[in-house]
């Protein structure tokens, strides 16, 4: 989702026609994973017509911390790397936060936030730096790592305990105002954008772009490879701290067992058209992507269907979506 | 020694060696301020590596830098940047996910200067927005060479500029090169083409087999000099015992050939190659770099498939849809790069064995005693030393080459295709190369061989065609294929033709492709 | 004429990284003695040969499986969902066994597992879908299969079939597991499949280079679609052991062993890139790794020291690895 500025030059007469066609066809990927979503949601109220403003702030709510997984995941993903401990961070910033948000007073947990946001840097950071240092590949450190991390967190809390901080919970619980936003909507937006938006159009967001598109000429064009990469990963660590407080935040507890979110961080990643070769993609699509692994999910419910057919069909989703794209990807290269 | 505090960038001595194979040997070069320096060498001479240690890219073994009359060592292309140091590479340094507008602020270029350079260039209503991946090689070269002046570099290198570039736009080139050269500023040139050398160039240095042999000035007569100091001293060339054919001996026409290749094309590096290769001959294929040589072999091995013309195996038409397609109608391929070929942490017997273990029939009890003899056999053939260990990667190149050869040799050859299979090893296993080409087509054997060693052709093949811009431009006998003659062919240069007769030869745009090791 | 080439091999260091490359078993298994030795030092008494047969039986189900991951680790490759298909093959023979029966019920589990792994390798083999990515998804689509299938059957008590209790957790004469009876003919087939045929061969050719096996007319997909097949079926058997082990049958059951079988296998020598390792430094792995665990039980300390432990290890080791066996 490149944004489009600059004087577009054109020959022909119609540059804002034709600026609107090539954003449309550069971000074709995205615009259909949109369209999939408004006709999922459209049958969403069909097989449940009483599907309102209720099932919108209870879809965001559950989406929430999923969503910030997969931007996690989209960021090292997008610097050629892939990062298997996202779930185990998660579960780690979030016992963290919930352990010493516990019977503390509201201003305490706004430090105690803070706290676990540099936290999620610095666990990031260590993950990027034993991969640039050790030149261990990506998935075996990451894997290796979610090890360490939930082992971390099994230190922190042994079961589900801890408590949040009321203005944490207010922030993401209920609706923004009008009963149709809900505000853990607005946290997802604000926070992506305060944070994504900025690092994407730096010289550094470029470099990580850069490194993942083609390590060889990204050296040539000057760019330090090996910390442009440990900062990827230390955003990718911030993020994962962003998705475990939401989940602190959320269900008011931490719980040191970590959930599917590593996994489910990779198959909306690869939804969202962010290809695992790295530099292509951006953090929007994998959100929508995330919705609609979601949307899926609630609608097995509605139909009474098995909700392990919904794992089925996120899994069926996962396969069909990366065969299809390499199918494309080998399509393209046999011109 | 007053000249010597007055380059602009000196190499002394420069050594650089990649696992078991040198790139560099003792290679300098003295750049002087306001000069476009050439930079020659044959294929492999390390050109390109020279280019890439003085940018920072890659870190030599030994040896001198000093720019602007300090010592100096680039550990990244961005320092040697800092230093005034530019190259323009090959392969186009842009991201191929990101704008234009992106690769230009990742590299920090004044966006006014560079519209300028563009301009200047002859590129006019580029899309700032435009990703790098959809924009044609040709404009990502230029575009690459005007953020490279835009920064206004003390030294700019530029390796094979003009090689993918249609006419005009080599034109401009040229002429903004010949207009770069100020007061301070010089420019290191690489090409493979004389006329453009010789058109833009003051000076040349020339490197053959990693070493600086010689730095002519351009002036009339340079391109004979040039040529001779990258041939080198023939005399010193000519193995021990050479498997020279009795050129005149006239081969009984065959009925049908063993190989037929008719109008070949593909991706716009093979335009249309035709060639009958028999049985018991060797027939050599000559080009520089770059000129569909690897499409071609490509193709012939299975490995790609031509978008027009056919194949004919024994006059019958064949398709290869995959490399086993071609082992199994005999037709057996020594890839260029040992690396392509070779699995590196397994042992030479693995390696040799590999075919007989490929299709799904044989993925049963391996028989080791049949094994061992065919091996041993093999080994035997090719004199493989095998005291160096027992991964492949352990051995020197010239032996890791010979492996390459004796996988195939065991299972018997019908039609073997050698590309450059004598590249980078030393000079006794060439020979002996030499001899077991011979050998296998005095058995029967049809030989396909692409060398990038001209004097080679000389000692194994009975004929030779000559391929320039994806064509096969000129088809020689033993008898005539000396090397300024093959080399005059070449290069596609008429042998007593005015230069200016072949200034259309820039048309033809294949690219080089580096190749590592 | 100088040649433009130099004889100079390729850095050979000496000692112990040169043994560490080469023969990765003597160093792992001296590793083993170690923490064997360690462990007798701090709980006097309690190593003996009924400790060894614990050890022993604890250790087949998680080699297995570790098996699994090194057979396709020598591709370059990993299976993730083996845990979630050994799990699958457990509980499935549990729940036919009221019904259909035992022999019935092996065959379905045998076959669930093989179209699991066929899958699998249709989208290594043929669509060129990263090993990681694939067998993650087919992993959602065995649990999510299994768990329908729970819900479906309605088994609240699944009982474990006698005969595996009796092979995943007696032990003859109270001391050899009786588990091994299955593993050492595994193991033999594996060691010598890897060695002897063919296939072994295309396996490490595969995961060395893939080029030159191309170019050597072999056809990687064919081998990759057999290698999960046959992967997935190995875990399966892994399930069938661990189930009655346990003398539990659920479909999360081995889902704590994903990391550790690629731990036993880095650890043990097999090459995450391909092409190098094999079966015996696997077992010697699962060995460590099993014994580490135990070691830490017995000392008190909580789950999150052993899995701290683990993944360090897995850094260190693979990072050991890198360094020896990359060419300079």
């Amino acid at each position: 989702m490149s944004a489009v500025a600059g004087p577009i030059v054109d020959t022909r007469g119609r540059p804002v026609v034709d600026a609107l066609v090539a954003w449309a066809r550069r971000n074709g990927w995205t615009l259909s994973l949109i369209a999939l979503l408004a006709v999922l949601l459209a049958f969403t109220k069909v097989i449940n017509p009483s599907y309102g403003a209720p099932g919108i702030q209870g879809l965001a709510i559950s989406v929430l911390p999923l969503a910030l997984a997969a931007v996690a995941q989209a960021v090292c993903v997008i610097g050629g790397g892939i990062d298997l401990s996202i779930g185990s961070m998660m579960a780690l910033t979030s016992v963290v936060a919930a352990s010493q948000m516990k019977d503390q007073s509201e201003e305490f947990g706004v430090a105690v936030i803070l706290a676990v946001l540099i936290l999620g840097l610095i666990i990031g950071a260590v993950n990027g730096a034993v991969i640039v240092i050790t030149r261990v590949p990506d998935i075996v450190v990451t894997l290796a790592m979610s090890f360490v991390w939930a082992g971390a967190a099994l230190l922190v809390l042994k079961t589900p305990a801890g408590g949040s901080a009321q203005w944490l919970k207010d922030l993401v619980l209920g609706p923004a105002g009008f009963d149709w936003i809900p505000k853990a909507a607005v946290v997802l937006i604000v926070v992506v954008a305060v944070i994504w938006i900025p690092l994407r159009r730096s010289t550094v967001g470029l470099s990580i772009y850069a490194i993942g598109s083609d390590r060889l000429a990204a050296f040539r064009s000057g760019v330090a490879v090996g910390p442009t990469k440990v900062i990827a990963y230390a955003t990718t660590g911030l993020f994962a701290a962003l998705a475990g407080i939401s989940l602190t935040a959320s269900t008011g507890i931490g719980n040191p067992v970590p959930g599917p979110y590593t996994l489910m961080s990779v198959a909306a990643v690869v939804l969202g058209g962010v290809s695992l070769a790295g530099g292509r993609g951006g953090v929007f699509g994998p959100m929508i992507g995330v919705l609609i692994l979601v949307l899926i999910q609630n609608d097995m419910a509605f139909l009474s269907l098995d909700p392990n057919l919904a794992l089925v069909s996120q899994g069926l989703i996962l396969i069909g979506v990366v065969m299809f794209g390499s199918l494309i990807q080998w399509r393209r290269s046999r011109r | 020694m007053t000249l010597r505090t007055q380059l602009l960038l000196e190499a002394t001595d420069v050594a650089k060696t990649y696992g078991a194979v040198v790139a560099l040997r003792s290679a300098s070069l003295a750049v002087r301020p306001g000069e476009v320096h050439a930079l020659m060498g044959a294929n492999g001479a390390g050109k390109s590596t020279l280019v890439k240690i003085l940018t920072g890219a890659v870190r030599p073994d030994s040896g001198r830098i000093v720019v602007g009359g300090r010592e100096r060592m680039a550990h990244s292309p961005a320092e040697a940047r800092r230093g005034g140091v530019v190259s323009v590479y090959q392969e186009p340094a842009l991201i191929p996910d990101l704008d234009v507008r992106s690769n230009l602020r990742l590299t920090k270029t004044p966006e006014e200067s560079f519209r300028h350079w563009l301009a200047e260039l002859g590129i006019e209503n580029l899309d700032f927005s435009e990703l790098a991946r959809v924009l044609p090689l040709a404009t990502l070269r230029i575009i690459d060479l005007a953020r490279a002046l835009a920064i206004e570099p003390d030294v700019l290198m530029l390796d094979e500029m003009t090689a993918a570039l249609p006419a005009n736009l080599t034109e401009r080139v040229l002429a903004v090169v010949d207009g770069h050269r100020g007061a301070d500023r010089s420019v290191i040139f690489i090409s493979h083409r004389m006329i453009e050398i010789a058109a833009v160039c003051d000076r040349a240095t020339v490197l053959r087999e990693g070493t600086t042999v010689g730095v002519v000035d351009m002036t009339d007569g340079a391109e004979e000099r040039i040529v001779e100091l990258m041939i080198g001293d023939v005399a010193e060339a000519v193995p021990p015992r050479t498997a020279r054919r009795d050129a005149g001996a006239a081969r009984p026409p065959e009925a049908t050939p063993r190989l037929t290749a008719r109008s070949l094309s593909a991706k716009h590096k093979l335009r249309d190659v035709s060639f009958e290769l028999h049985r018991g001959e060797v027939l050599g294929v000559v080009a520089l770099e770059g000129q569909g040589q690897d499409e071609l072999f490509e193709i012939l091995s299975g490995s790609e498939r031509p978008d027009g013309g056919e194949m004919l195996l024994d006059g019958a038409p064949v398709t290869f849809h995959h490399p086993a397609d071609a082992i199994r109608a005999g037709v057996v391929y020594v890839a260029a790069d040992r690396a392509d070929a070779l699995l590196m942490q397994r042992s030479i017997t693995e390696n040799i064995a590999l075919p007989l273990t490929s299709r799904i029939r044989q993925w049963g009890w391996i028989n080791l005693v049949a094994e061992r003899t065919r091996v041993d056999a093999a080994v035997e053939a090719l004199q493989i030393d095998a005291r160096a260990g027992g991964e492949v990667r352990q051995l020197s190149g010239g032996n890791q080459q010979k492996v390459t050869i004796a996988r195939w040799v065991a299972g018997g050859v019908q039609t073997m295709l050698c590309f450059d299979p004598t590249r980078g090893i030393d000079i006794r296993t060439k020979s002996q190369i030499y001899l077991l080409l011979r050998d296998l087509a005095d058995a029967g054997a049809a030989v396909l061989f692409y060398t990038s060693e001209l004097k080679e052709i000389q000692l194994v093949c009975d004929r030779t065609i000559v391929i320039f811009g994806g064509r096969v431009v000129a088809e020689i006998d033993a008898a005539d294929s000396d090397e300024p003659t093959l080399l005059r062919a070449a290069y596609d240069l008429p042998s007593d033709a005015p230069a200016d007769t072949v200034t259309d030869v820039a048309v033809a745009g294949p690219t080089t492709r580096e190749r590592s090791t | 004429m100088t040649s433009s080439i130099s004889t100079r091999g390729a850095r050979i260091p000496g000692g112990w990284s040169r043994l560490l490359r080469e023969q990765p078993v003597v160093p792992i298994s001296a590793l083993l003695i170690v923490i064997v030795v360690i462990y007798a030092l701090v709980r006097p008494g309690v190593v003996n040969a009924d400790w060894a047969g614990v050890i022993l039986r604890a250790a087949v189900p998680l080699a297995i499986l570790a098996g699994c991951q090194t057979l396709t680790m020598l591709t370059g490759g990993i299976d993730l969902s083996v845990c979630a298909v050994a799990s699958m093959a457990g509980f499935m023979v549990a729940s036919l066994l009221h019904g259909p029966g035992f022999e019935i019920g092996i065959a379905v589990a045998l076959t669930a597992a093989a179209l699991a792994g066929l899958l699998t390798g249709i989208g290594v083999g043929i669509f060129r879908v990263h090993p990681l990515i694939m067998s993650l998804g087919v992993s959602f689509v065995v649990l999510g299969l299994a768990n329908a299938w729970q819900i479906l059957t309605v088994q609240s008590s699944t009982g474990v079939p006698p005969v595996l209790r009796t092979i995943g957790s007696e032990r003859l004469g109270e001391l050899l597991p009786y588990s091994l009876v299955v593993f050492i003919p595994l193991t033999a087939l594996i060691l010598i499949g890897l060695r002897r045929t063919g296939f072994g061969r295309m396996l490490f050719a595969i995961g060395d280079n893939p080029t030159a096996a191309r170019l050597s007319g072999a056809r990687s997909w064919q081998v990759l679609i057999t290698l999960y097949v046959l992967s997935a079926l190995m875990a399966a058997l892994a399930g069938l052991l661990l189930s009655g082990l346990t003398n539990v049958a659920s479909v999360t059951l081995a889902d704590s062993l994903v990391l550790p079988s690629v731990a036993a296998a880095v650890i043990g020598g097999t090459s995450i890139f391909g092409g190098r390792g094999g079966f015996g430094g696997t077992i010697v792995g699962a060995l460590i790794l099993t014994v580490i665990s135990a070691l830490l039980t017995a000392l008190g300390f909580p789950e999150a020291v052993r899995q701290i432990l683990f993944g360090s290890i897995i850094v260190v080791v693979a990072a050991a690895y890198t360094r020896v066996t990359s060419v300079s």
